[in-house]
């Protein structure tokens, strides 16, 4: 057991820490899910790009530093510490691009992945469907073969698309074969949303934005160098994608240790005009000693999983821990603030804007129930039936 | 960074693992309730033999000249199986303050004898009837004297295993007797915080472990309990409690092994997550299992009894908190 990261580590969070310091924004861009944001923010990215910092573990060929995990987990504390802007290209880089690597063919990652790292190219998730949320196997929207045009033509609906409005692509789940057994006639398709047949709705949010769409499908066509993976095998190849989603390349604990800090700083604020709740205190202790396990129980993971084992069921109990704990550490804030919480304008505002997406968490990349469900039966192995 | 065991600290802890499914399986813990002494010898003398008591014990002092790495995992199987002996207090302890002071009572320790010990925040002393030594950490001198030394008082704890007992020096305080050294106790007692850590996390598996096999074994309405959804969720809860509160525990040990700066927080990260998964993970395994949990004549009250005997002792959750909330805020 070694708990030191090495020189070399500790040079490159230096580096990383230099850069960011000199380049972050000095004042917060405009919420991402808007479309004057969505700009500024894709503009933030390229920024990001030119300096090799988008995509640090990527291979240099695609822009990145070959970085290792640990570096790359080294990379998102530092730039959540800096308080960095959230990604919005951050689900075509930490969900489609892993399943990119694994399973897309040469062409497809020379042609997709540039752009993808540059932000020139922002990609989006099209799972969900009205009829098809947690059984995400239930899906209906069609894909059906045109042979002389040599692909797909869509037909149907997908819904709640994060940053569907302003990206550029979809990857998505389509049924290829409705005669099949649901989870064998669905097919992994990279969809441009610009293309005929393509309207995207946006829908307003809990928290005002613009940060969800509903995209239909009528006749749009995909080529068949647009399929990821092999027709029909579509679940398989989604699967790979929401082991990211629920694991640690979403949602590093970068970003929680660094909301702890601010939460930490605001309960010190708050301490100095009013007496000191130490039952507040308390729930403060308790959001950063979350994010501390958080933290520590990833590196007992990337160790093994830079030893070669794969992550399994296990990514569920981080999805359940990251997501429970990002709501925790907002309500502890929220009971800081008072009646001060309330204000949509002004410098607290973040934290209620921060409490409403923390309540998203135990909702997508699959509900809490549904995790737990997995954590009992594929962790613990209780019985399904 | 390698946040991990190494084979050999994983082969001694299997050994014991496998040592302790012999020697203490629930019925000698039971045992332990009513027998005179509250302990387990055959196990006890297997792990003196396997040289466990002398993991952190400097070889000059008869033991391994391991650290707290290697003790670690040793100590979570011994929580595993309820292990009724003073593990903690005489191989986590007093056997390494003993021998940091060049006392040759280490390596008695180390040969088999064993320790009681207390503080302030944990005043009793368990298992001390039996302790060839006895190491009083008050709050302005260390008492370090054979058990003779000491006038013991017995209260009873929740876990019959557990003899406590309250102690005063008989007399005056023995002669020799070093001065009063705040880094030794504080050390100490960090040892003692980590070794319930990982007692309580050993504990939290097993009970997780009987609970599951219960709940896939157990039917009512024609199924087993095991496949509804609310017990389902239950366990998943405790799981993840647990989860979380494991490396918590090996990260504390290395930073004692090292004498790290963060040391006190580590420390209470690890105890007070510990205690909270192990009181979760005794009141879901209680709840699943029904009725049968609430009778002593099924296994599941000695894990849970000793559950809480531990979350409460060394600094319980709470305690622990507000040392990190100190640090800080
Ligand atoms: C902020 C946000 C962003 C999102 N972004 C995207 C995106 O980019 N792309 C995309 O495709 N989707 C996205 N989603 C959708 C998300 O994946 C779904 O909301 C999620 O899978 C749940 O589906 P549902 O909303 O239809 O709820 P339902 O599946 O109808 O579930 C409703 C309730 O029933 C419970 N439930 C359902 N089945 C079970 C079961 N078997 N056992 C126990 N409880 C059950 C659920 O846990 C939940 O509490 C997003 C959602 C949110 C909130």
């Amino acid at each position: 057991m070694d708990l030191t990261f090495s020189p070399a580590e500790t040079a490159f969070r230096a580096e990383c820490r230099d850069w960011l310091e000199a380049h972050v924004p000095r004042t917060a861009l405009p919420s991402g899910d808007t479309p004057e944001g969505f700009a500024l923010h894709r503009e933030w990215e390229r920024t990001l790009f030119d300096a090799r910092w988008a995509v640090v573990s990527w291979p240099r060929e695609y822009g990145g530093r070959e970085a290792s995990l640990w570096e790359w987990l080294i990379f998102e504390e530092e730039y959540a510490r800096a308080g960095a802007p959230q990604r919005v290209t951050q689900n075509g880089i930490f969900l489609l691009a892993p399943t990119l690597f694994e399973l897309g063919t040469q062409e497809q990652q020379d042609r997709i992945l540039p752009k993808m790292a540059s932000g020139e190219e922002a990609w989006c998730q099209g799972w969900s469907e009205p009829n098809a949320g947690s059984d995400l196997a239930g899906i209906s929207s069609r894909a059906i073969r045109d042979d002389a045009a040599g692909g797909w033509r869509l037909r149907g609906q997908k819904t709640w698309t994060t940053r569907g409005a302003f990206c550029d692509r979809l990857f998505g789940l389509f049924r290829t074969d409705p005669d099949a057994p649901r989870h064998d006639g669905l097919t992994y398709l990279l969809v441009d949303l610009r293309a005929d047949g393509v309207t995207v709705r946006p829908v307003e949010r809990l928290d005002g934005d613009d940060g969800f769409a509903e995209v239909f499908f009528d006749d749009a066509f995909v080529p068949d160098a647009d399929v990821l993976g092999e027709v029909g095998r579509g679940w398989s190849v989604a699967m790979a994608t929401t082991g990211s989603e629920r694991g640690l390349t979403l949602r590093a604990p970068g970003r929680f240790m660094a909301a702890a800090d601010r939460l930490i700083d605001l309960a010190r604020r708050v301490a100095e005009d009013a007496d000191a709740d130490p039952q507040l205190q308390d729930r403060v202790t308790r959001a950063w000693m979350d994010a501390q396990a958080y933290r520590w129980q990833t590196f007992w993971t990337v160790t093994r999983l830079v030893a070669g084992e794969r992550p399994g069921a296990e990514s569920s109990l981080v999805k359940l821990f990251w997501s429970e704990l990002d709501v925790r550490l907002h309500e502890t804030a929220l009971a800081l603030l008072g009646p001060h919480a309330e204000l949509v304008g002004g410098e607290f505002a973040a934290w209620m804007k921060g409490y409403e997406f923390s309540l998203s968490g135990p909702i997508y990349a699959g509900t809490n129930e549904i995790q737990r469900n997995v954590v009992a039966e594929r962790v613990l192995g209780l019985p399904r039936k | 960074m390698q946040f991990s065991f190494s084979d050999d600290q994983l082969a001694l802890r299997d050994a014991v693992r496998d040592l302790l499914a012999k020697e203490c399986p629930p019925a000698a813990v039971r045992a332990a309730w009513t027998s005179p002494t509250g302990r387990c010898a055959p196990a006890w003398n297997a792990l003196t033999e396997m040289g466990v008591l002398g993991v952190v014990v400097p070889e000059t002092a008869g033991g391994l000249g391991l650290d707290e790495i290697d003790l670690v995992l040793v100590l979570e199987e011994t929580g595993r199986s309820a292990l009724p002996e003073p593990i903690v207090e005489t191989a986590a302890v007093v056997a390494p303050m003993l021998a940091a002071r060049g006392d040759e009572r280490a390596a008695e320790l180390v040969a088999g004898a064993s320790a009681a010990a207390t503080h302030a925040l944990s005043p009793h002393a368990v298992w001390a009837d039996t302790a060839s030594v006895i190491v009083a950490m008050g709050s302005s001198q260390t008492v370090v004297a054979p058990r003779e030394a000491f006038v013991l008082g017995a209260v009873d704890s929740v876990d019959g295993a557990r003899r406590l007992f309250e102690l005063e020096v008989a007399g005056a305080v023995p002669s020799g007797a070093p001065q009063h050294d705040e880094s030794e106790v504080d050390l100490a007692f960090d040892r003692a915080a980590l070794g319930t850590a990982a007692q309580l996390n050993g504990l939290a598996d097993r009970m997780i472990t009987m609970t599951v096999e219960y709940a896939s074994a157990r039917k009512q309405f024609g199924v087993a309990i095991g496949t509804f959804q609310a017990v389902k969720h239950h366990l998943a809860n405790a799981r993840l409690a647990l989860e979380f509160a494991r490396p918590l525990a090996y990260r504390a040990a290395s930073t004692i092994a090292n004498d790290d700066a963060d040391r006190a927080v580590a420390v209470s990260l690890a105890k007070a997550s510990a205690s909270d998964a192990a009181t979760l993970a005794a009141r879901v395994a209680l709840q699943c299992h029904g009725a049968i949990g609430y009778t002593t004549e099924y296994d599941l009250h000695l894990f849970m009894k000793r559950t809480w005997a531990l979350a409460a002792t060394w600094g319980d959750a709470a305690w622990h908190r507000a040392r990190i909330g100190r640090a800080i805020l």
